[in-house]
């Protein structure tokens, strides 16, 4: 059971329904407020979506300046997970932690609707209960959430396999080679603009998001009971 | 210590798509202004910093677009210091 951070920044509003899908998953999830400045307790983290901040002046630029950031680099550089989700990943794109920003949709319009993604990179500790090239239906809820990346970034996110979701079907914000999520140089830390804790269990309309949280718990059982038995188990549990 | 008036101009950066240029282009050829070719929107922001003179403050200027007005990745920015 992995003791899992969900930062609350002012304006985040997913971070209840995360806390909610980390909890499901088997982990042992807390809350911390942005002022803090510790995360030694914490063997994952994650910053959940909602508008810090009001997205004033870019979404995730404010926040990118909240006390507990430099805890949240540090365990990123220590090889901690780290997952962004919507304003999270935009968050972690301004701190640096990921490359690339979210700019405003290329159709303009706020888009609140399931979308079909596929899982590029199954290598990371947010999808490794993933099969490679498994399309999803998961929500998004975004304003600003069209990926742009240099092109000499964007090569080198495609020739590394740093690609973890892409939209299929249509291109819903207009993001660069269709990317919906991206993982850093040591595949630890995570940004995705779908929602995965909206889609955790039957009720919620699907169950596509589960095992982003449930892949954190299973990589720890990999390492730590030395099989995939407690993972199966966790299955069983949804 | 001196006080200087900084403008800020933050624009999408050239090559990227700027959505919100395009809808007003849009809405300007609907209003009847076909001599309108490319808008771009960016931002403009305006402060009052003090400093010893004009250079450090342009300085200073320099180093808060750096960090947090702009984004290095999709935005360029021009200054404008004046003496306040």
């Amino acid at each position: 059971m992995l003791r899992v951070a969900v930062v609350v920044f002012p304006g985040s509003n997913c971070d209840a329904d995360t806390l909610d899908a980390a909890r499901a998953a088997g982990s042992d999830p807390y809350y911390v407020w942005h002022r803090d400045t510790d995360l030694r307790q914490a063997d994952a983290v994650i910053l959940p979506g909602g508008f810090s901040y009001g997205d004033y002046l870019r979404s995730g630029a404010i926040a990118r300046f909240s006390p507990i950031m430099p805890a949240v680099a540090e365990h990123a550089r220590a090889g901690g997970p780290l997952l962004g989700i919507c304003n999270g990943f935009q968050i972690l794109c301004e701190a640096g932690l990921l490359p690339g920003a979210l700019m405003r949709n290329a159709r303009l319009r706020f888009l609140s609707r399931p979308v079909r993604v596929r899982v590029d990179a199954t290598d990371t500790p947010w999808t490794r209960l993933y099969e490679p090239g498994e399309t999803l239906v998961l929500p998004v809820a975004h304003g600003d959430g069209r990926y742009v990346a240099d092109a000499r970034t964007a090569a080198e996110l495609e020739a590394e396999g740093r690609v973890v979701l892409r939209y299929r079907g249509d291109n819903p914000n207009g993001s660069t080679h269709e990317i919906a999520g991206v993982c850093n140089a040591g595949r630890t830390v995570v940004g995705i603009m779908p929602h995965p804790e909206r889609r955790n269990a039957p009720e919620l309309g699907g169950t596509d998001g589960a095992r982003v949280f449930l892949s954190l718990e299973a990589g720890h059982a990999t390492q730590h009971a030395g099989g995939v038995r407690a993972l199966g188990g966790h299955h069983a549990g949804l | 210590m001196p006080a200087f008036r900084v403008e800020v101009r933050v624009m999408p950066r050239a090559a990227l798509l700027d959505p919100q240029g395009q809808a007003v282009s849009h809405a300007l050829h609907a209003l009847g202004f076909a001599d309108v070719g490319d808008v771009r929107v960016g931002k403009h922001l305006v402060l009052r910093l003090e400093a010893p003179t004009r250079d450090d403050a342009t300085a200073r200027a320099r180093a808060m677009c750096d960090r947090l007005l702009a984004n290095p990745v999709t935005e360029d920015y021009e200054l404008l210091v004046e003496a306040a």
